[in-house]
């Protein structure tokens, strides 16, 4: 255990460092932010009672998707991990002692906490102080605060069990290129990443709901906003962990089938 | 102690012809060809020996290394190593083992070397006192003190190459394999990686395995010889047995004053200009020092250098020899 706690650390330190990157993903999301709340308040200009969240709801999940962005986007990818692959450096890592599938694991939550960390407060704390109804709230009560915090934990594992399905294609593709792009958008979509999963057609809800991906963001932050409470948040959370668990064990059994047919690539 | 029996690898390998509807042709069928890289490679090795490895480029050194270190699976064979397959028990194999691939890197590109050794240190779990021992002793034999303090990126690969191998060796290991490790080293930096596998290999009792196409590597480091060409061991002995084999010319490269040379007796002149000459001998008739001494009573000789065939030489020669 404690090896991957140290692959957990130098990769948080690394990350850590690049603070220009993280001052202009800050005004980037930030205004980001702002774009997509003043978007759905011409919207909602037209009649507040025809859409399925409240204003002030959706304020919230607006500012926790900017603020937790790095740990919840689809489309970031470890590149090291496909150059490993593709470039045959994972030659050194099958000569570690080590679980690769950890190791992966470790290395991505990683990269993303350490990227969240150096973004989130600053656009939580601006945000806080925005005039209502466009500014974030705190839960309404403290029971769904206890139920985000589980949520966004099992939400963040959910996506990287995910994501490690598309690194370990990459042992049977050879260039994860394609693989990649598709995943990229088909997640993003269904993850309520564009627009929140409540303001689909309700025929499809019941669909988007039962995926993986609506297990990623969508369900910590819904609970947040107080959109979903009670048994319903439960309810979320054990079908997070049903995806959590069923996605690390195809990881895994992949994962394990990969490596007996692995072909260390150039020579 | 390592033993191979009958191992096989066989590669599947797209295959297409140059072209744009060749290209299209192949979106919807694609070709294959089976490549054997190993059949029925079987060899020993005994704890605390250093042995060559050698062949051309493509014959299977690499896929026997990785097969040896737990990384591919083969198609067939047994390979056991102190008692594991490496390929099945690869964790706790390759806690024993460390591995230097000549063309890649192990180091964190961005770090000094030594936070990369630290990592590789908590990866091996390797206890302080032990650390400490083999740090000092691999930083004083590889001459690495100061540039462990470096980051990887603005090492030159002689010195990148040194911690390298240091990297390899930080968890003690009893088997090492060397992967083409000298590849693009000036001749200071291949004398320092050399004298340095011999002290381990001595001192340490590692077993060592090393595969290169530098000859010199060879003659300098090991006794015995496995040679592997198109996936079979063609040859398991020493130095001389391969240069045996070859055949029993030999090269004589002399620059002597005056501008032709005299007719020679038992011997061919490949090429004559002026004042530098190659002439080939047999040594079935005439032994290396006859032939030197002869030609020197012949002309004034400036300079002379006698040449065997080369190791690439001799493969290709034993390639004919069993019609592979």
């Amino acid at each position: 255990m404690k090896k991957y706690l140290s692959f957990f650390k130098i990769r948080l330190i690394a990350g850590l460092q690049y603070r220009a990157a993280a001052w202009a993903g800050i005004a980037t999301q930030f205004a980001w932010g702002g774009m997509t709340i003043l978007m759905f308040w011409a919207f909602y200009h037209n009649g507040e009672n025809s859409f399925p969240m409240t204003f002030p709801e959706l304020s919230s999940y607006i500012w926790m998707q900017q603020s937790f962005l790095a740990m919840f986007m689809t489309w970031f990818y470890d590149n090291e991990i496909f150059e490993n692959i593709t470039s045959g450096n994972i030659a050194y890592e099958l000569c570690r002692p080590c679980d690769i599938y950890a190791i992966w694991f470790t290395k991505n939550m990683a990269v993303r906490l350490s990227r969240m960390m150096l973004r989130c407060l600053p656009i939580l704390l601006v945000a806080a102080f925005l005039p209502a109804p466009f500014n974030i709230t705190l839960p309404s009560d403290w029971l769904s605060g206890v139920l985000f915090l589980v949520s966004v934990i099992l939400g963040f594992l959910v996506l990287i069990s995910f994501s490690m399905l598309i690194y370990i294609s990459a042992f049977y593709t050879i260039s994860p290129m394609g693989i990649r792009i598709l995943a990229t958008s088909v997640t993003e979509f269904f993850a309520g990443a564009i627009i929140p999963i409540p303001f689909f057609p309700e025929a499809l809800q019941p669909i988007m709901y039962a995926l993986p991906f609506a297990s990623m963001q969508n369900a910590p932050f819904l609970i947040y906003t107080g959109h979903i409470s009670g048994i319903d948040a439960l309810q979320s959370i054990a079908l997070q962990i049903f995806w959590f668990a069923a996605l690390l064990a195809v990881g895994r059994l992949l994962m394990k089938r990969a490596l007996r047919k692995v072909v260390v690539q150039g020579g | 102690m390592i033993e191979l029996k009958n191992i096989s690898k066989t590669f599947k390998v797209a295959k297409r012809n140059a072209g744009f509807s060749e290209v299209l042709k192949a979106l919807f069928k694609k070709e294959y060809e089976y490549v054997k890289a190993l059949q029925n490679v079987s060899f020993k090795i005994d704890d605390g020996e250093m042995v060559g490895y050698i062949g051309p480029n493509g014959a299977g050194k690499s896929s026997t290394i990785k097969i040896m270190s737990g990384i591919l699976t083969p198609d067939g064979g047994e390979c056991v190593i102190d008692g594991l397959t490496p390929w099945k028990d690869r964790i706790s194999h390759v806690q024993n083992i460390g591995v230097v691939f000549g063309q890649r890197s192990q180091l964190w590109w961005d770090v000094p070397v030594i936070d990369s050794f630290e990592l590789i240190r908590e990866i091996y779990k390797v206890d302080d006192s032990r650390y400490k021992k083999n740090l000092s002793q691999l930083t004083e034999l590889l001459n690495i003190g100061e540039i462990v303090k470096t980051p990887a990126r603005q090492l030159s690969l002689g010195q990148r190459m040194r911690c390298e191998i240091a990297a390899s060796l930080l968890h003690s290991p009893k088997l090492l394999f060397l992967d083409e490790p000298t590849i693009g080293l000036d001749a200071v930096s291949k004398i320092a990686v050399r004298e340095f596998i011999k002290t381990i290999n001595r001192e340490n009792k590692t077993t060592v395995i090393l595969t290169t196409h530098d000859m010199q590597d060879i003659e300098a480091l090991t006794k015995r010889i496995l040679l592997i060409g198109k996936g079979r061991i063609l040859l398991d002995g020493s130095l001389s047995d391969l240069k045996e084999r070859g055949s029993a010319h030999k090269t004589i490269t002399i620059d002597y004053s005056g501008d032709k040379l005299p007719n020679l007796d038992h011997m061919t002149v490949s090429k004559d200009i002026g004042g530098h000459a190659e002439i080939i001998i047999d040594t079935e008739q005439v032994t290396a020092s006859q032939a030197v001494s002869y030609i020197s009573s012949k002309v004034e000789v400036k300079d002379i250098s006698v040449m065997g065939e080369s190791v690439d030489e001799i493969v290709a020669s034993l390639y004919k020899e069993f019609e592979i």
